[in-house]
């Protein structure tokens, strides 16, 4: 295997056994990038000289637990003194002056950070297809879209630019494309991982999470990323969790529940196929497996593109041209230059959020709309609140189809139903990983959703690692 | 006039308090650093940065809203008031929508006409927003700059029931607001500086008429003068316009200083839409009982209490009483005096005279003079037990005022004390009755006010040391037999 295909703890294995140094996997993962970016295009940055850096700093890391390992970050956290776009025009020269928790903790941890990867604008976007700047290729089949918005980091994973990446995820951006582009990723519970230095796109609902080559990456990562901060009011207190402790090849007498409401939907039958299946393995591992009822997720989607719009519209507000970004040389006063900066800085989906939400929040409409939708965030909530009150964990697909091809969907409704599996989660803040399961008839990876309750992250990681097991899929490899 | 019409007044008062960090940030909120100085990542609203609450802000609101007589949310929480304005950086300001920390609250207040209560409808927490700098004039400045450092200094806004009929109550109940807000040490409500402010709604009404009139929404009054003066300006304007038969107009004026008098803003402040939503970055404020009583222990004796027990109990004149609490510092320190010396009227006489008089013309407030309470106690007895004359008295608190100095030392030293010893007092005494014959003679003759003339003489003599009364006995004796 190159050394560019290998995971965070194949990378670890051999750097302790001596195999490899830290400065010979850097070299591999940057002649990889060199190889294969211009084709595949993940990232907007490529921090070379800070990966050079790091990897001068890590005899001092070296008890780190990414001590020496390439990581990518999605370019929605803030890095000190780095490019951080957010995929848009707006924030096209932004170099913040602070780190977000999450890259402080990369950092402590030793990691090797790489670069940072496309988006859609903002993480408004299911196929990164919303980047003002370019279009992220599927590696698996270059024609198809990363899924999005966290598209260049999964991308970048599957294509060996990179050991893991951490994405964010609103309504499915960590999930969806890591079902796209055949990595996992995982959505953990909302609190879990500190949001301080994510720009934020919805507060209510974003979080962070890593995109990563298999599920033993995945708890690696996350007992980097996990835990309180208290630079953000909404991180959980509590213990840590030390995540690999649930790496065991163990489904027996785990309660799974099947939502019909979900399987009923029309949707990819070639996904549905491999989903059940995976599900089948499971079944004879030792799993119960029922079927359950749930409120349907359409009602999900529905209150999502409400409430995220909402918050979004107050949270992309602060891009009005004064203090740092884009500002519109077009102005005669200070109205003109709000204006003109937000119409010449933002794009159309950004735009379109922006006014939804808007909309949904102004006096008037803010019953019908804003309040309505959180009446029913509420009873999604207790919906998978009483499912996990008898269930372990709820399977479900992660996308209705594999990869989309690129430039394929232009109704913005019909982009907005691709997240139909993967919306409910981020509104009842739930954690969810997408797994990879098989492959349809083109080749293309299919991605099959855990979802676990508040802190369920363990039970999800120890369901995963066994189907990874069972199904032995995870060695194989985008050709480029 | 007057008659015809009933003014309805309320006052939104915003007090800045005084944590020593910002309400989300650890910035410092000091007063008059170099622009932007007082600023972070999160205070300017850098993307990605988020809030954390300081929790000294919910005490200070809390005891605030106690003070206040109101009740205290045990569930609270903070929302989104969203507008766009360069001094606001994240283009929405933290503010409380329809959970305040505080609520139906009300507070005394006197005025000529007599007592009041004035209702308090709510006390909300909020972050304070930066400021515009222009060079020149606004209209001539080529652009704007903008300083942060009071962007996210906490802010509470005290909102007013409609209970105020007069100028002068609405200045009442203000005095009253900013007294309180000293007391409890959480503001140090300084109206030039911005720490407190006040905007108005004023409205007039038939007489007997239940419904209100329409108002028009007063701002920029930057003293309690202007604060008075403003609201007497729009009451006679609006009584003008109903007068004449014609409408006032729902709008927000300004208080312009130099013109004295209201300018329509119009268009400027034209209705909002501030599309207040719950602030997802924060978690709901839970205050449970605890936390209030906590609260309750921290609240001293308030401003109205003490200026009442001051009458009944020390029995002093309701205009002292006014003086002295109505400066907390002032307050404290008499209350300190006290607890050395029992005649509250005499050492009311001494404050409200020669304390603040040297108080006032050096500019300090009342525990920042060379007089500590202490001292001004001994310095009382030494006055009370003939050692010294009122008169030297002056003098030896001066002195004190000046040095800090015991009073006992400065007599000691200076040889200031009073000369009570007839014989000492016998040449003096002779000397002048030999040296003002037409005085004596003016005695002798039965004019009393001469022997005024002549102690004043032995007075001058002795340099004030004299003994009044006994000088007075003296020459009596001699001249009057
Ligand atoms: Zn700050």
């Amino acid at each position: 295997m190159n050394i560019y295909d290998l995971t965070i703890h194949e990378l670890k294995e051999k750097i302790a056994a001596g195999e490899l140094t830290p400065a010979e996997i850097k070299k591999a993962y940057a002649a990889r990038i060199n190889e294969v970016e211009d084709r595949v295009k993940s990232y907007i940055t490529i921090t070379d000289e800070l990966a050079e850096e790091e990897l001068a700093d890590y005899e001092n890391k070296k008890e780190g637990l990414l001590a020496g390992i390439p990581i990518a970050v999605k370019d929605n956290m803030s890095t000190d003194g780095i490019k951080t776009s957010c995929g848009s025009k707006m924030l096209e020269n932004y170099k913040p002056p602070y780190d977000a928790t999450v890259v402080e903790k990369l950092n402590e941890a030793g990691a090797v950070i790489m670069g940072k990867t496309n988006m859609d604008e903002f993480a408004m976007g299911s196929s990164t297809e919303n980047s003002a700047f370019f279009d992220t290729h599927n590696p698996w089949n270059l024609n198809h879209a990363p899924g999005g918005s966290s598209g260049g980091s999964a991308a970048a994973v599957a294509a060996g630019e990179c050991a893991a990446a951490l994405g964010s995820d609103t309504g499915g951006s960590i999930r969806q494309p890591a079902s796209y582009c055949g990595v996992v990723g995982l959505k953990p519970t909302y609190g879990m991982v500190s949001r301080y230095g994510l720009v934020a796109f919805a507060s209510s609902l974003d979080q962070i999470g890593p995109i990563t080559k298999d599920v033993e990456d995945s708890a690696i990562l996350m007992n980097v990323i996990a835990g309180h901060d208290p630079k953000d009011s909404t991180s959980i207190e509590g213990k840590k969790e030390d995540y690999t402790e649930y790496l065991k090849e163990d489904v027996s007498g785990m309660k799974i529940g099947i939502p019909e409401e979900y399987f009923n939907l029309e949707f990819d039958e070639e996904v549905k196929a491999s989903v059940l299946a995976a599900v089948e393995k499971l079944k004879e591992a030792g799993a119960e497996v029922e079927t359950v009822h749930m409120i349907d997720a359409s009602y999900a989607l529905a209150a999502y593109y409400v409430i995220a719009p909402a918050e979004a519209s107050s949270n992309l507000a602060r891009y009005d041209g004064v203090r740092y970004g884009l500002r519109s040389e077009q102005a005669a006063d200070i109205s003109e230059m709000f204006t003109n900066t937000r119409l010449e800085g933002f794009g159309d989906e950004v735009k379109r959020r922006i006014m939804i939400g808007t909309y949904a929040l102004s006096s008037g409409y803010y019953d019908a709309y804003y309040l309505k939708a959180q009446k029913v965030r509420t009873l999604i909530k207790d919906d998978f609140d009483r499912i996990f009150n008898d269930f372990d964990l709820i399977i479900t697909p992660t996308a209705p189809s594999t990869a989309i091809e690129l430039e394929s969907k232009s109704d913005p409704l019909e982009m907005y139903h691709t997240d139909i599996f993967t919306v409910p989660i981020n509104i009842a803040g739930v954690p969810a990983m997408s797994v990879p399961c098989g492959f349809d008839s083109s080749e293309m990876p299919i991605g099959l959703q855990l979802i676990g309750p508040h802190f369920g992250e363990g039970k999800i990681i120890q369901a995963a690692y066994t189907l990874e097991k069972l199904l032995n899929i995870k060695e194989k490899r985008a050709e480029l | 006039m007057t008659t015809k019409y009933e003014t309805v007044i309320g006052l939104e008062v915003h007090v800045q308090l005084n944590t020593n960090s910002k309400i989300f940030c650890g910035c410092s909120t000091e007063f008059g650093k170099e622009p932007n100085e007082n600023t972070c990542p999160v205070c300017l609203g850098l993307p990605g940065t988020l809030p954390v609450l300081n929790k000294k802000v919910v005490d200070y609101a809390i005891m605030a809203g106690l003070a206040l007589n109101c009740d205290i949310a045990e569930y609270s929480k903070f929302d989104r008031k969203n507008y766009f304005y360069p001094d606001l950086p994240k283009a929405y300001q933290i503010s409380q929508f329809d959970l305040p920390v505080a609520e139906n609250g009300e507070i005394e207040i006197e005025t000529e006409a007599g007592i009041f209560n004035i209702g308090v409808t709510r006390v909300h927490l909020e972050e304070d927003a930066g400021k515009l700098i222009h060079e020149g004039s606004i209209d001539k400045s080529k652009g704007s700059l903008v300083d942060y450092n009071r962007t996210g200094v906490p802010l509470i806004e005290i909102v007013s029931e409609p209970d105020m009929r007069t100028p002068a109550q609405a200045k009442a109940y203000l005095t009253e607001l900013k007294m309180i807000m000293e007391y409890l040490d959480i503001s140090d409500c300084n109206m030039e500086e911005g720490s407190l402010r006040c905007d108005a709604n004023v409205s007039l009404r038939p007489v007997g008429q239940e419904e209100f009139g329409i108002k028009a929404e007063l701002k920029n009054m930057n003293s309690f003068s202007a604060v008075e003066k403003g609201l007497e300006y729009e009451v006679k304007r609006q009584q003008e316009l109903l007068d004449e038969g014609k409408k006032v107009v729902q709008e927000t004026r300004t208080w312009d200083e130099s013109l004295n008098k209201t300018i329509s803003m119009r268009g400027k402040e034209e209705a909002h839409d501030y599309r207040y939503f719950p602030e997802p970055d924060l978690v709901p404020l839970e205050i449970d009982e605890a936390w209030k009583e906590e609260m309750q222990k921290e609240i001293p004796e308030l401003p109205r209490e003490k200026y009442k027990r001051f009458i009944s109990e020390l029995g002093l004149p309701e205009y002292d009483a006014g003086v002295l609490t109505g400066d907390k510092d002032l307050a404290v320190f008499f209350e300190e005096v006290l607890s050395d010396y029992d005649d509250p009227k005499n050492l009311s006489n001494w404050m409200m005279g020669e304390f603040l008089r040297l108080l006032n013309e050096n500019g300090h407030s009342p525990f920042e003079s060379g007089v500590s309470p202490i001292n001004l106690a001994k310095m009382l007895k030494l006055i009370d037990q003939d050692i010294i004359s009122g008169k030297i008295a002056k003098e030896v608190f001066e002195k004190m005022y000046n040095s800090g100095r015991d009073p006992e030392t400065i007599v000691e030293e200076e040889g200031l004390k009073q000369i009570s010893d007839q014989d000492e007092l016998e040449n003096i005494v002779d000397a002048i009755i030999e040296d003002n014959p037409d005085a004596v003679e003016d005695v002798e003759n039965g004019k009393e006010r001469a022997i005024g003339f002549l102690v004043g003489q032995v007075m001058k003599e002795t340099r004030g040391k004299a003994n009044p009364g006994l000088v007075n006995q003296m020459l009596r004796d001699k001249l009057m037999n």
